[in-house]
């Protein structure tokens, strides 16, 4: 060791390091620094103790508190659902309509219905419900299969044209594409479906019409247009338009029988989420 | 008229006999050595006098608040809480006796803090630090710490010779038992403030048998580790360099602020006296350091006015005993101005004035804020509204061309007991109103709030088709429950503008 050097001017012993003439004073470290740097070796020997911390050929060192973040998990979801039951035993056992009549549970119901709607049914129907074109819109008072409670509750549960065996099916067949009907007639119903819904329509292609929408169109939409909910046929004299307005979508409609399909459910969803989702849809809907 | 105030401070007196604190901290001291200048330990002794009594009143008093005050009853209806004052974070709630206020309410607190920071502005310029000498916690808790440690350990000078002494079974037991007494009021003083949070007397159960929120048990670690460090070791420490007060206090004072005041007009020049010796030539100080004795901030007051200083009178109780021994009339330190006693050394006539420009800003500035929090809490109803429109969709248009929008209502019952809510919309002609599992109707809606909650209510307005007005309408919603009313004001889009051009 080489003799320690010591600085004239404070009297410190130097480290013996020296650049350009400037000497290191090997001044001792502050206490609170060493004291801070001990209090740090005790915390973490305290922390591998307690927490799971070194790595081992089968596994690692668990710690005396066994502390693991998916066990936390699995713990946290349990308490949920059981924070959850009270609530969801209700649901389960009252009726739609008890249930839009009690505040308390309606409000529960309304905010699980809301968050499922959310994540699952917006896709098509949009985050307000109001659909698109060939997407009912959930909010006005038209609905396909029926708008009441019990009606939304069973056409979540079994979807529409899906392959739960008990789903809403219905096909309208595609006149034009599969040549049920020439396209000259075709063209005249369009001009009758236009004047079923009280708009100005070409008169002599209504009436030559008229035979051919009651000999096809009659079984399922009514001798009147307005349409059969146990068939989910819509109504044709009113404003509302799955698939469009505009003569060219009625035609297109006619030619091609388009149907979508909804999912079924009921594999999904409990039938208290299913029951909280019919309520969240129904009270937001100006249905039946 | 020009005052000159001679505010140098006079040399420090060399030889024997006590000698302020702050001075031997500063002797301590040796130049370039050390960062930090060690604190020098200051033993005020036990005075008696009108200041000293009106300090042990008011010890009295506010420790007797602030540990009461939790267990007062107060009968309120229902399952809410029957404490009189209760600051309840899990609910949301403060409970003040009579009144409730929630979260949004903030600001009457806000205004509250406001009114105090005014009155203390107002008193400091008229009085100097009343709330420094007498009302902060620091100060009572710091007293009432020097009651205990005078207990144990005995006045001033057995205090000094104690801790001079080696150590030995009766300092031992006397230490022992002084720190023990100041954990159990530090404990004391944590286990009380959590009774503010929690209904007391079902905290003070759950909290021995450890089933107590977390919460309770860290709040009450961390309270009585500062009231024991704070009052038991810092002391003056945490006024000089902790509390921002004695620096902005400068602000607030001026020379015609009361202030304990040694009046050196009178007391100069200073010197030991003998029995019999003639009063004539001499001022009435005879030196005696019984102010600085008794200073439990460890100044020496005669050095004038200082930021240590926190205006709680002791040394004028100590000076006023040495007078009447000495039979000089009392009063040599006393609350005066320093305006005052320039004025007498100058041989003219000294004037207290209250009423300055300053005390009249201030005053004025506390009598609008308290006018403005009265009349606001005046207006104060226990009912609210908010309306949310629905963003999306902004409107539905039903099969008969009939257009729907839907708002979500909030209604919040900051009252005591149930109320039922008559929910009208004017604004759109024909108007219908849905809430979900009621029927649609064309009067008012009811809706029934449960007391101390907010309820969110969704409201569905239909406009008919043949209203000849197809524009946005405002839409005003008007809650009546008894002889309160309140209004909020949203808009019904009838989505004129979004007409499908094919229809």
């Amino acid at each position: 060791m080489s003799p320690r050097e010591t600085d004239d001017v404070s009297g410190v012993e130097t480290t013996g390091h020296e650049w350009d003439g400037i000497r290191e004073l090997d001044n001792p470290l502050p206490r609170w620094w060493l004291w801070t740097w001990y209090l740090c070796i005790a915390v973490a020997i305290v922390y591998w103790v307690l927490m799971p911390a070194w790595p081992g050929l089968h596994g690692y060192t668990h710690g005396l508190l066994h502390m693991s973040d998916r066990a936390q998990v699995v713990r946290d979801l349990d308490a949920l659902k059981t924070q959850r039951s009270a609530e969801g035993a209700r649901l389960k056992n009252l009726s739609l309509e008890q249930i839009e009549a009690d505040p308390k549970l309606q409000a529960y119901a309304l905010a699980v219905g809301q968050s499922i709607f959310g994540d699952n049914c917006a896709t098509c129907h949009g985050a307000g419900g109001t659909g698109g074109k060939g997407y009912p819109n959930l909010r006005d008072d038209v609905w396909l299969w029926g708008g009441t409670p019990e009606d939304i509750q069973h056409t979540i549960q079994v979807g529409i044209r899906s392959d739960n065996p008990q789903a809403r099916a219905s096909q309208m067949p595609a006149f034009g594409r599969d040549q049920l009907l020439p396209a000259e007639q075709i063209n005249d119903l369009t001009e009758y479906v236009v004047a079923l819904s009280h708009r100005p329509a070409n008169a002599g292609a209504v009436g030559r019409a008229a035979p051919v929408f009651q000999a096809n169109c009659a079984i399922c939409h009514g001798p009147e247009g307005k349409g059969d909910q146990t068939k989910g046929a819509p109504n044709l004299t009113d404003a509302d338009w799955l698939y469009g307005s505009a003569r060219a979508d009625i035609h297109g409609q006619i030619w091609n029988g388009r149907g979508g399909v909804m999912p079924t459910w009921e594999k999904r969803f409990d039938p208290e989420t299913i029951k909280a989702l019919a309520v969240y849809i129904h009270a937001n809907a100006a249905g039946q | 008229m020009t005052t000159v105030i001679d505010r140098t401070r006079t040399p420090e007196p060399e030889g024997s006999g006590p000698v302020s604190a702050a001075a031997r901290a500063r002797k301590k001291a040796t130049p370039g050595g050390g960062l930090y200048q060690p604190r020098a330990p200051i033993y005020p002794k036990l005075v008696r006098g009108t200041w000293r009594n009106i300090k042990w009143a008011l010890l009295i008093l506010t420790l007797g608040i602030y540990y009461v005050t939790p267990w007062i009853r107060w009968d309120r209806p229902g399952g809410l809480p029957d404490q009189a004052v209760l600051v309840d974070f899990t609910g949301r709630r403060f409970y003040f006796f009579f009144i409730q206020l929630w979260p949004q309410e903030v600001y009457f607190l806000t205004g509250l803090l406001v009114m105090a920071a005014l009155a203390l502005f107002l008193v400091t310029a008229l009085f100097g630090r009343l709330w420094c000498g007498y009302t902060c916690p620091q100060t009572v808790w710091t007293d009432l710490y020097i009651y205990v440690e005078r207990a144990f350990e005995g006045d001033r000078n057995a205090r000094m010779k104690l801790d001079a002494q080696p150590w030995s079974f009766n300092k031992a037991w006397r230490k022992i038992g002084k720190h023990a007494v100041w954990l159990g009021i530090a404990f004391g003083t944590g286990g009380a403030w959590i009774f503010y949070f929690h209904d007391a007397p079902t905290l003070i159960r759950t909290f021995w048998v450890g089933k107590a929120e977390m919460t309770a048990y860290v709040s009450c670690a961390v309270l009585t580790g500062t009231t024991y460090v704070f009052a038991g070791w810092m002391r003056e420490q945490v006024c000089t360099y902790m509390c921002p007060w004695p620096r902005i206090q400068g602000a607030m004072l001026d020379f015609n602020s009361l202030q304990v005041t040694y009046r050196k007009d009178r007391g100069e020049p200073r010197g030991p006296h003998k029995k019999g010796q003639d009063w004539t030539g001499r001022g009435d100080c005879i030196d005696c350091n019984a102010c600085v004795v008794a200073c439990p901030m460890g100044i020496d007051i005669r050095d004038g006015s200082q930021l240590e200083c926190i205006n709680c009178g002791l040394c004028i109780d100590a000076c006023d005993e040495i007078m009447i021994r000495i039979d000089r009339p009392k009063g040599l330190i006393a609350y005066d101005t320093d305006y005052a006693v320039a004025a007498r050394m100058q041989g003219e006539k000294a004037v207290y004035k209250p009423v300055r420009s300053r005390t009249i800003y201030y005053g004025v500035a506390l009598a609008i804020v308290s006018g403005v929090m009265i009349w606001g809490f005046a207006q104060r109803k226990v009912i609210d509204l908010h309306v949310l429109r629905d963003r999306n969709p902004t409107f539905v248009r039903l099969h008969d061309g009939a257009i729907r929008d839907g708002y979500t209502l909030k209604i919040s019952n900051r009252g005591f007991e149930t109320r039922t809510f008559d929910v009208h919309v004017s604004g759109v002609p024909h108007a219908q109103l849905k809430t979900p599992g009621e029927a649609a109707t064309q009067g008012d809606l009811f809706v029934t709030v449960e007391p101390n909650e907010t309820r969110a209510v969704r409201v569905f307005v239909t406009g008919r088709a043949d209203d000849e007005n197809e524009d946005n309408l405002p839409a005003i919603f008007t809650l009546t429950s008894g002889d309160l009313t309140v209004q909020a004001k949203s808009t019904f889009l009838s989505g004129a503008a979004n007409h499908d051009p094919r229809d």
